[in-house]
């Protein structure tokens, strides 16, 4: 399978996009490739969060949680164990969707507001034990220089090696996205109350969802171990699962590739904005009520809306 | 392994003491988001950054004043006020736009509130370190159960009730309170009747931040005021009503007793793992009772 399961229109976007992404390393210097790689960590991170919050309708406040066990498991396998490397990064999304599956199992007999208080209380719990456990996690420290192999640890490594694993969670989440299953949780998301009494499982569906972006969220953690070579608590932190929220906002609940778009111009911002200022929270925090007041679609729903790809408003219409 | 030291009952007492002393202060910060929650149905994520700056002005009236006694009491009075006038102006210029909206749009709001506020402090007072007196006779300790018990928290447990009593009688027995409580439960009736439940909602956000600020100016004197208090005591805050269950005022201080006290405890017995302690206690309660102790009012 290749990018063929995106729809034949978009084929051309997206092939020049990927060849442009292949070239690009070789011709930009590495601060901006590091940059990049940083996008597709959080991009692929939004992605999973999208899952369950845009297509499922769920509060899942505190994604980073998973993010950061993820991350963590990789840290703590590279620099404790003498396994092999390939372990701890097969491990690692294993590892978050387990923890996913835990508090999901807690979080989903709850709705709405309760369930996304549960989880940042859960999520917290995970937090407080990171940030504590000095002689295990490296406590407020984190952990630093973690021994990666050389193909990967120089930047250039990282980048090809984050752009791989993104597209291929990008093309698996897709097919997830289209597949009856994503038909479903959209459905529950959309109405609850009916999906149950047509006979459809609404728990069972959300729990799975939130293993699969729990996952996702943990192969994000690999990506952002490779790609800084260290973890730190702040990673688990609600602010940060906050943060990655408002990313999908930017971009776009309802869309596909909205979170990309979302954490791009998120990551860019806070670069650029840096350099020039220390207030990026402010920052962050006006554009964040510009998007709730202007564009609560999100930058990609708003373009959808505006320059009107045919065919999603032709579905629009049927779901009418 | 003898990381538990032999645990005397004067230490037992003294850490329950100092347990419901903070207990007192998350009471007041949690029973203003909780009146929030209830009235409004929305975590106000801002509401530690109101509970900082409550703290960081109660500093300023301080030193203002000279200190002392004159000082610390007007900054008491004084500081809430200044971070409700802070809350109302956020309400009635942007907030009051949103009360059609979903409820996760206000939510987010309050978390980009959160984040300016967080960097207006950091603008206004700096990333130092401040801390402000308590006036002479909250000074020093008094021996309870054989163990010295510091004299301001013993002012502490006597403001908690206090603000409990005092806000339980303002929803209950004055008519704003009625009308923000009927506004919880079916806010177009209000409405329907002539009530501007916009000012109701104001009304409320404002007397809950409010309380945040007092929150805020009551630890002043017993913490070193610094940025990033606001995320510490937002994520208890949160804890602690969920635990209570949402809205509801006595839940908030039932969940700040379990949570102050077992923090306490948590630090006689394992003191690098103290701030778990609530963390787990939450899990528990939150398993055995998934909507909180207390009945929710939503």
């Amino acid at each position: 399978m290749s990018k063929g399961i995106f729809s034949l229109k978009s084929f051309g976007p997206i092939a020049a996009l990927l060849i442009a992404l292949v070239i690009l390393p070789s011709i930009i210097p590495r601060f901006y490739i590091y940059i990049l790689a940083v996008i597709f960590v959080t991009a692929l991170l939004a992605m999973s969060l999208n899952m369950v919050v845009g297509h499922g309708g769920l509060f899942q406040f505190h994604h980073g949680a998973f993010y950061g066990v993820g991350a963590y498991t990789v840290a703590l396998m590279l620099t404790k164990t003498s396994l092999p490397v390939w372990v701890g990064f097969v491990a690692a999304p294993f590892v978050a969707a387990f923890v996913g599956l835990l508090i999901g199992l807690f979080c989903v007999r709850l709705t709405r507001l309760y369930f996304g208080m549960l989880q940042i209380s859960l999520g917290s719990l995970i937090w407080a034990i990171a940030f504590r456990w000095y002689s295990f996690t490296g406590g407020d420290d984190g952990i630093h220089g973690i021994p990666l192999p050389s193909l990967i640890s120089s930047t250039t490594g990282a980048y090809y090696f984050g752009l791989i694993l993104l597209i291929i969670s990008l093309i698996v989440m897709f097919l997830i996205f289209k597949s009856p299953f994503g038909a479903t949780l959209q459905a529950i998301r959309d109405n609850p109350e009916r999906c149950e009494a047509i006979g459809i499982n609404v728990r069972r569906h959300q729990l799975i969802a939130i293993v699969i972006a729990t996952f996702f969220a943990g192969i994000a953690g690999v990506l952002f171990v490779v790609v800084e070579g260290s973890v730190f608590p702040d990673l688990l932190f609600w602010v940060f699962s906050l943060e990655i929220f408002v990313m999908c906002l930017l971009g776009g609940w309802f869309t596909f590739a909205g979170p990309i778009l979302g954490a791009a111009i998120m990551i860019s911002l806070r670069t650029f904005a840096g350099i020039y200022t220390e207030y990026w929270t402010m920052i962050l925090g006006i554009m964040l009520i510009l998007l709730i007041f202007f564009l609560p679609e999100g930058v990609w729903g708003y373009l959808v809306e505006k320059f009107g790809f045919q065919r999603k408003k032709s579905l629009e219409k049927e779901r009418q | 392994m003898d990381f538990v030291q032999t645990i005397t009952l004067s230490a037992l007492c003294s850490h329950l003491l100092v347990g419901l002393s903070r207990a007192m202060i998350l009471f007041v910060v949690t029973s203003g988001m909780s009146f929030v929650l209830g009235v409004l149905r929305v975590p106000n994520v801002a509401h530690g950054s109101l509970y900082m700056i409550g703290a960081f002005a109660a500093f300023s009236i301080s030193n203002l004043f000279g200190g002392g006694s004159t000082g610390f009491w007007l900054a008491l009075i004084l500081s809430p006020f200044v971070v409700a006038l802070v809350s109302l102006i956020a309400e009635r210029s942007l907030f009051c736009h949103l009360y059609e909206r979903e409820h996760l749009m206000l939510l987010l709001f309050t978390f980009a509130l959160m984040l300016i506020l967080g960097d207006l402090v950091k603008m206004v007072w700096g990333a130092d370190y401040r801390s402000i007196m308590a006036p002479e006779y909250f000074r020093g300790s008094v021996t309870l159960f054989d163990a010295p018990f510091p004299r301001y928290n013993l002012f502490l447990l006597v403001m908690g009730p206090l603000v409990a009593v005092g806000l339980w009688l303002f929803s209950n027995k004055t008519k704003i309170g009625k009308i923000a409580r009927a506004a919880a439960v079916d806010r177009e009736m209000v409405g329907a009747i002539g009530i501007n439940v916009s000012w109701v909602f104001a009304f409320a956000f404002v007397l809950g931040c409010f309380l945040a600020g007092l929150g805020g100016a009551l630890v002043a004197p017993t913490v070193s005021i610094t940025i990033g208090m606001d995320h510490d005591i937002i994520i208890e805050a949160f804890l602690i009503v969920t635990i209570g269950g949402l809205g509801n005022m006595w839940g908030a201080m039932v969940g700040s007793l379990i949570f102050g006290i077992t923090q306490s405890f948590g630090i006689l017995f394992l003191p690098q793992f103290a701030i778990v302690f609530p963390y787990l206690a939450v899990v528990i309660i939150l398993i055995w009772r998934p909507t909180g102790i207390l009945k929710s009012v939503w």
